[in-house]
C-alpha cells in the first residue's frame, strides 16, 4: 500500500464518483434524484477514507514534501504533474475531505432541483479543492487553483437565492481579476527560474526589486480570496446567495486558499518581498479585524453576519502568518482549520432554519429554544467557539496567533485582540436575537427540532471543534516540523540580504 | 486520583443532567448532580487537610494542550494552600446552592438545564482555582463566563435577561481583552505561562524595561495591570462592575453562587495567585488599592437607595469585594482571601436568604412592597439576621475578624494609599451597616405594605431550602473565628507557604497586630451608628428617608442612577458602535469600496459599451462614410510618412 498514489487517489476519486452519477439515467426523476444523492455520498466518504490514509502514512517528524508523485506532464517543457503534502498542506486536505460529505449530506433536503448537476458540481469542486492543496508544481497549481472558482460559480449561479447571478458574477471577476495578475507572476518567476516546480522554486532566490512585483502580483490574487480588507465585498455576497452546503465550502475551504496561497508562494520564494510588506498585512488585517466586526454587529441577515464574522477571523490568519514566529504561523493554521470547522457549522445552523422558514432575515426568528432544544444546543456550541471560548477549536488559533504577534509587535496584537470583544458582542446579540426571547411569530409555533440527518450532520463537527479545543496536539504537531522549516528559511534569507551590503563594502 | 476526581465529578454531573435530562427526568438530573457535587465536596476536605494543613502540595499532570514552539501549555492540577482554600469554598457552597435550588427551583421547565449549568460552573471555577498555568487559568476563567452567561440567560424569554447576560459576558471580555495582553506579556518575559517557571525568574525581571504600545515601561508593573484589568472585569471593581447588579436577572441561587460566594472572586484569586509578581510592583499594587477602595465606597452608596432586594446585596458584593482588593494592594493577601473565605459563606447566606423571602412573597423583589414578615418566615428572619450581623462585622460573626484585618493591615502599611483605603474602608463600612439594616427593617419589621393576596400566601420555605441556609449559617457564625488564627493569625506563615509571597518590605501583615487602639475599634463604631441610623430613618422617624430624598434630589437620583455610569458606557460605546457599524457598512462597504470597485467597473462599462453600440447604426451610409475617412487617413499618414 505504500507506492499507491494516494494523493491522486484523494483528488480523482470524486471524478470518478461525478461521472457515476452522469452515467445515471431514468425517466423517475425521483428516483435520478436519490442515486445521485446515494452516489454522491458514498463517493464523498469514500475519499474521506483514503484520505485518512494520508494521514497515516504522513511522518510528522519530517519537514519536507511526503507521499510524493512525479509524472511528465507537458513533453518539451519543465512542467509535471507533481503532487505531495507537507505539514502545512496535509490538514488542509482533510478539511476538504471532511467536509464535503457532511455538505453533500445536508443537501439531501434542501436541494430539490437539479439534483444530478448539483452533486456532480460538488464532486468536481472537491477534485478542485484536493488537488489544490496536493499540487507541487505551478501549472497545475493554476489550474486547480483557478479550477475551483468553475464548480462554485456555477453552485451559486444555479442553486443560489433571488440575487445568485450578482454574486456570482461579482464573486467570479473579483477572483479572476487578481488572479491574471497570479498567471503573470507565474509566468515571470518560469522564465527567471526555468522550472515550475514548487519545491525547486522555493529553493531559488529571486531578486529582490523582482521579489516586490511578484508578491504584489500573488499578493492581489490572495488577498481577494482570504479575503482581507478592502477587496472583501464579494464574500456577503456570495455567502447570502449560495446554497447553504455552498457556504459551507466557501467558508470552510474556499476562503483558506488565499492564506495557503500566502504560506506557499509568499513566504517562502519571496521572502524578502514578505518582510518588506509586512506593514501592510498588519494593517490590513487589524482593519479587518475591527471593520468588520462592527460590521457584523448592525447585519439583519444571518448569513451575511457569519460571512463579514468570517473576514474578521481570516483577519487574524493573515497577521498571524506574516507574525513569522512559531505560534504565529501555528496559531494561523490552526485557525485556519477552526475556522473552517466552526464557520461551516454555523452555515449550517442557519440552513437548518433556512430550511423551514426560508429567510435569512434575523427579525423573523426569536425564541427558537422553546421548540428546538437541540438545536439550541448545537448553536450555542458553535457561537462559542466562534468566540473564541476555551475548551474549543476557536481559542487555541487565536490564542496563538496573538500571542505570537504579541511577540513581535504589541499594537497589533492590542488591535487585533479587540477582535475578543467585538466578536463576544456580535454571536452573542446574533443568538440572542435568533434562539433567545419569547416565541411569538405564529408561523415559528410549529417549527421542529432537527431530526436525524441533521444531527448525523453535526456530530462530526461537535466532535473535531471539541477535539482540537481540548487536544490540540493532534493536529499541531504535524505541523511543527514544516512550520519551523518556513520560519527558518525566511530568517536565513533575511540574514543573507543585510550580508550583502556588508560583503560588498 | 482523588484530586482529579474532586475537580471532575462536576463535569460528569454536567453532562449526565445536560444531556440526558431527558431520560433520567427532573429527579435524576437533581440526584446526580448534587450526589458527584456532594462527593466532591466530601474529597475537599481531605484534600484541605493533606494540602494546607499537613503542607503536601501537589500538582497532578492530566493531559498535554497547546505546544508550539516554546510555549508548552499542559492540562494540570496544582494543589497548595490558596487552592484548597478555594476548593473548600467552591464546592461546599456550590453543594449547598445544589441542594437549595432543588427545593428553589421545583417549578420550573427546565430543571436538569439549569442543574447542568450549575454543575458546569461549579467545573469550571475548580479548573480556574486549580490551575498550575495562565492559560489553564484563562480556560476556567472563561468558562466560568461562558456558565454566567447561561445562568444569567437562564430565563431565556425575559428580555431583560438576555440582555444581562450579554452584558455580563461583554463587560467581562473587556476585562479579559486586558487579561490575555497580560498573558501574552507575560510569555514575552519569561517564556513561559506557567506559574513556578514564571515565579522563579520573576525577581531577577524586576527592574527590566520592556517596550509595549509605544511607551517603556517596568515590565513587572505593566503585565502585572494588564492582568488587574481582567480582575477587574471579573470582580465587578468600579469601571468594569456594571455587569454585576444586572446579572441578579438570573435565579437567585445562581446569585448566591456565582454572583456573591465565587465567580467574582476569581479575580481576588487570581492577584493572590499572581502575589510573587505584583509584590514586585509598587505602581501595581498602588493601583489595586485605589481601585479596591474606591469601589468598596461607591458600591457602597449606591446600596444605600436602591429598592431591589437582591440589587442591594450585589451592591454589597461589589463592595466587599473592593475591601478584598485594597487588602491585596497593601499586601495583605492572607488577610484578603480570609475575608474571601468568610463572605462566601455570609453572603451566599444572604442571596439564598433573600431568594427564601422571595420565593414567600410570590416573586416580589422590592423592598418597599415587602415588610412586617418576619412573624411568617422565622427562620429566614433568623438566617437574615445572622447573614447581615457577619456582613457589618459585629463582634465574634465571621466577617468581623476578616473585615477588621484588612482594614487594620490598611492602616499597618503606611502608605498614603494605605491609608486612603482605610478611610474609605471605614466609611464603607458605616455604610454597610446601614443599608444592611435598612434592608433587614424594611424587608421583615415595620407593617406589612404588600397587598393581602400576597400576605395571605406568605410561607416559610421547605426544608430543603432552609437546611443548606443553616449550614451557610454556621460558616458565617463559625468561619472567622476558626480560621482566624490559620489565615491572619501568627501562625499563617506556616499555614500559606509558598502559596502567597510577600516581600518584607510590605509589612502590612505583621504591622496589623501592632495598630493602635482606636483603628481596631473604629469598624465597630461605625458599624455601630450605621445600625443605629437605619433605625433612626426606617423605625423612629420614617419621614426621614423621604425629606432627605426630597432636599438633596441630585445626590439622590445620582446615587440611584448607580453614577450614572450605564448611561455613560452607552452614549460613549454601545451606540457609537452600532452608529459606526452601521455607517461602515453602507458608507464603507456599500457606496465606497462597492461603488468605486465591482459595481462602478460594471456601471462604467455599460456606458462604455453603450455608447460603442450607438456607432452600430445599421445604415449603410454610415459605414461607408466612416470607412471613407479611415481610408483618407491611412492616405494621409501614407503621404506624410512617405517624404
Amino acid at each position: 500500500m505504500n507506492d499507491w498514489p494516494l494523493l491522486s487517489l484523494t483528488t480523482f476519486l470524486p471524478l470518478v464518483g461525478a461521472l457515476f452519477i452522469l452515467a445515471i439515467r431514468g425517466d423517475d426523476a425521483k428516483v435520478v434524484a436519490r442515486n445521485a444523492r446515494n452516489v454522491a455520498l458514498l463517493t464523498s466518504l469514500a475519499t474521506f477514507a483514503v484520505s485518512l490514509l494520508i494521514l497515516a502514512q504522513f511522518d510528522p517528524n519530517s519537514a519536507e514534501f511526503q507521499l510524493r508523485e512525479t509524472a511528465p506532464w507537458l513533453p518539451g517543457t519543465t512542467v509535471n504533474y507533481a503532487m505531495g503534502v507537507d505539514g502545512i498542506s496535509v490538514w488542509f486536505v482533510l478539511l476538504s475531505t471532511f467536509l464535503t460529505p457532511l455538505c453533500i449530506l445536508s443537501s439531501f433536503g434542501a436541494v430539490q432541483v437539479r439534483v444530478k448537476e448539483y452533486m456532480v458540481a460538488f464532486l468536481v469542486l472537491e477534485t478542485m479543492m484536493v488537488g489544490m492543496f496536493c499540487a507541487l508544481d505551478l501549472v497545475l497549481f493554476y489550474i486547480f487553483f483557478e479550477g475551483v472558482l468553475i464548480p462554485m460559480f456555477i453552485i451559486i449561479g444555479v442553486w443560489g437565492g433571488a440575487r445568485r447571478v450578482y454574486a456570482a458574477f461579482k464573486f467570479f471577476l473579483y477572483t479572476l481579476a487578481g488572479s491574471v495578475l497570479m498567471l503573470v507572476a507565474m509566468l515571470a518567476m518560469y522564465f527567471e527560474a526555468h522550472t515550475t516546480d514548487i519545491h525547486a522554486l522555493m529553493a531559488h532566490s529571486f531578486p529582490q526589486a523582482m521579489q516586490l512585483w511578484l508578491w504584489l502580483a500573488f499578493f492581489a490574487s490572495f488577498a481577494v480570496k482570504v479575503p482581507m480588507w478592502p477587496v472583501h465585498t464579494w464574500l456577503p455576497d456570495a455567502h447570502v446567495e449560495a446554497p447553504t452546503a455552498g457556504s459551507v465550502i466557501l467558508a470552510g475551504v474556499l476562503l483558506k486558499m488565499g492564506a495557503y496561497g500566502f504560506l506557499r508562494f509568499s513566504m517562502p520564494m519571496l521572502p524578502l518581498a514578505s518582510e518588506y510588506f509586512t506593514p501592510l498585512i498588519y494593517t490590513l488585517s487589524a482593519v479587518a479585524v475591527i471593520y468588520t466586526s462592527l460590521v457584523a454587529l448592525v447585519q439583519e441577515d444571518m448569513k451575511k453576519l457569519i460571512a463579514y464574522s468570517s473576514i474578521a477571523h481570516m483577519g487574524y490568519v493573515t497577521a498571524g502568518i506574516f507574525s513569522v514566529t512559531t505560534q504565529g504561523v501555528e496559531g494561523a493554521l490552526f485557525q485556519m482549520l477552526s475556522h473552517g470547522v466552526v464557520s461551516g457549522a454555523l452555515f449550517l445552523c442557519v440552513g437548518v432554519v433556512y430550511d423551514r422558514m426560508h429567510t435569512r432575515e434575523i427579525a423573523r426568528y426569536g425564541g427558537l429554544a422553546s421548540r428546538m432544544p437541540k438545536y439550541a444546543t448545537v448553536f450555542m456550541l458553535f457561537m462559542l467557539a466562534s468566540v473564541g471560548l476555551p475548551g474549543t477549536s476557536g481559542f487555541v488559533g487565536e490564542f496563538l496567533v496573538l500571542l505570537g504577534l504579541f511577540q513581535v509587535n504589541t499594537w497589533i496584537s492590542l488591535f487585533a485582540a479587540t477582535g475578543l470583544i467585538l466578536g463576544a458582542a456580535y454571536m452573542l446579540y446574533l443568538y440572542r436575537r435568533v434562539v433567545f426571547g419569547k416565541l411569538t411569530r405564529p408561523d415559528l409555533m410549529a417549527i421542529f427540532d432537527m431530526d436525524l440527518r441533521e444531527v448525523a450532520v453535526f456530530a462530526p463537527l461537535i466532535v473535531v471543534v471539541l477535539w482540537m479545543g481540548v487536544y490540540p496536539a493532534t493536529f499541531l504537531d504535524p505541523m511543527h516540523a514544516s512550520v519551523a522549516k518556513l520560519i527558518n528559511n525566511f530568517q536565513l534569507a533575511q540574514a543573507a540580504q543585510s550580508a550583502v551590503p556588508l560583503a560588498a563594502r | 486520583m482523588m484530586y482529579v476526581a474532586a475537580v471532575f465529578l462536576p463535569l460528569l454531573g454536567s453532562i449526565a443532567a445536560g444531556l440526558f435530562g431527558r431520560f433520567i427526568g427532573d429527579r435524576g438530573a437533581q440526584v446526580v448532580t448534587t450526589l458527584l457535587l456532594g462527593v466532591s465536596a466530601a474529597l475537599a476536605v481531605p484534600i484541605f487537610t493533606s494540602v494546607a494543613l499537613e503542607g503536601h502540595s501537589v500538582i497532578v499532570p492530566v493531559l498535554h494542550w497547546i505546544r508550539s514552539g516554546s510555549l508548552d501549555v499542559s492540562w494540570a492540577l496544582k494543589f497548595d494552600t490558596l487552592t484548597a482554600v478555594m476548593m473548600i469554598v467552591v464546592t461546599w457552597v456550590s453543594f449547598m446552592v445544589h441542594v437549595y435550588s432543588v427545593g428553589y427551583m421545583a417549578h420550573d421547565r427546565s430543571i436538569p438545564r439549569f442543574m447542568s449549568y450549575l454543575s458546569l460552573f461549579t467545573f469550571a471555577m475548580l479548573m480556574l482555582v486549580t490551575s498550575d498555568n495562565l492559560v489553564q487559568l484563562f480556560f476556567g476563567w472563561e468558562g466560568v463566563g461562558v456558565a454566567s452567561y447561561l445562568l444569567i440567560g437562564f430565563w431565556y424569554e425575559r428580555p431583560s435577561a438576555c440582555a444581562a447576560a450579554i452584558k455580563a459576558f461583554v463587560v467581562n471580555r473587556v476585562g479579559d481583552f486586558g487579561f490575555a495582553l497580560g498573558i501574552f506579556g507575560i510569555f514575552f518575559l519569561f517564556d513561559s505561562v506557567s506559574f513556578d517557571t514564571i515565579f522563579a525568574a520573576a525577581p531577577a525581571k524586576a527592574n527590566t524595561i520592556v517596550h509595549f504600545f509605544g511607551i517603556d515601561w517596568n515590565a513587572i508593573t505593566i503585565v502585572a495591570l494588564l492582568l488587574f484589568v481582567g480582575a477587574m472585569g471579573k470582580s465587578a471593581q468600579i469601571g468594569l462592575h456594571t455587569w454585576l447588579p444586572d446579572a441578579m436577572e438570573g435565579p437567585t441561587p445562581v446569585s448566591a453562587l456565582i454572583h456573591a460566594a465565587t465567580m467574582v472572586t476569581a479575580g481576588v484569586f487570581m492577584v493572590a495567585r499572581m502575589s510573587p509578581l505584583f509584590e514586585l510592583s509598587n505602581t501595581a499594587l498602588m493601583v489595586v488599592t485605589l481601585v479596591g477602595a474606591a469601589t468598596a465606597f461607591f458600591a457602597a452608596t449606591i446600596g444605600c437607595v436602591q429598592n431591589d432586594i437582591k440589587r442591594i446585596i450585589a451592591y454589597s458584593t461589589c463592595s466587599q469585594l473592593g475591601y478584598m482588593f485594597f487588602g491585596i494592594g497593601v499586601s495583605a493577601y492572607p488577610a484578603a482571601i480570609f475575608h474571601l473565605f468568610t463572605h462566601a459563606f455570609f453572603k451566599a447566606l444572604l442571596f439564598l436568604g433573600a431568594g427564601s423571602v422571595i420565593h414567600a412573597m410570590s416573586d416580589e423583589q422590592d423592598i418597599r412592597r415587602m415588610g412586617g414578615i418576619w412573624r411568617h418566615v422565622k427562620v429566614t428572619w433568623a438566617l437574615m439576621w445572622i447573614g447581615s450581623l457577619a456582613l457589618a462585622g459585629i463582634p465574634f460573626f465571621a466577617g468581623y475578624y476578616s473585615k477588621d484585618s484588612i482594614l487594620e493591615a490598611a492602616f499597618a502599611s503606611h502608605t498614603l494609599v494605605g491609608h486612603f483605603a482605610f478611610a474609605m474602608g471605614i466609611a464603607a463600612a458605616f455604610l454597610t451597616a446601614f443599608y444592611s439594616w435598612r434592608l433587614l427593617i424594611l424587608v421583615f419589621h415595620g407593617k406589612p405594605r404588600a397587598d393581602e393576596r400576597v400576605m395571605a400566601h406568605i410561607h416559610e420555605s421547605p426544608a430543603i431550602m432552609i437546611v443548606p441556609l443553616m449550614v451557610l449559617a454556621a460558616g458565617a457564625v463559625f468561619a472567622g473565628w476558626l480560621g482566624r488564627d490559620m489565615f491572619v493569625g501568627h501562625e499563617e506563615a506556616g499555614f500559606w507557604r509558598s502559596s502567597i509571597e510577600v516581600l518584607p518590605s510590605h509589612p502590612a501583615m505583621e504591622g496589623m497586630h501592632h495598630v493602635p487602639e482606636w483603628v481596631s475599634m473604629a469598624p465597630l463604631v461605625v458599624a455601630g451608628s450605621g445600625i443605629a441610623l437605619a433605625y433612626l430613618m426606617y423605625v423612629f422617624a420614617p419621614s426621614l428617608p423621604g425629606w432627605l430624598a426630597g432636599s438633596m434630589r441630585r445626590v439622590h437620583l445620582f446615587l440611584l442612577n448607580k453614577w450614572y455610569f450605564d448611561e455613560l458606557y452607552d452614549w460613549l460605546f454601545v451606540r457609537p458602535a452600532f452608529r459606526l457599524g452601521r455607517g461602515l457598512w453602507q458608507g464603507g462597504d456599500g457606496a465606497l469600496i462597492d461603488g468605486v470597485g465591482p459595481d462602478g467597473v460594471a456601471a462604467a462599462t455599460r456606458v462604455i459599451a453603450q455608447r460603442v453600440a450607438r456607432l452600430q447604426s445599421g445604415y449603410l451610409y454610415h459605414y461607408a462614410f466612416a470607412m471613407l475617412i479611415g481610408v483618407a487617413a491611412f492616405i494621409s499618414w501614407y503621404v506624410f510618412n512617405a517624404r
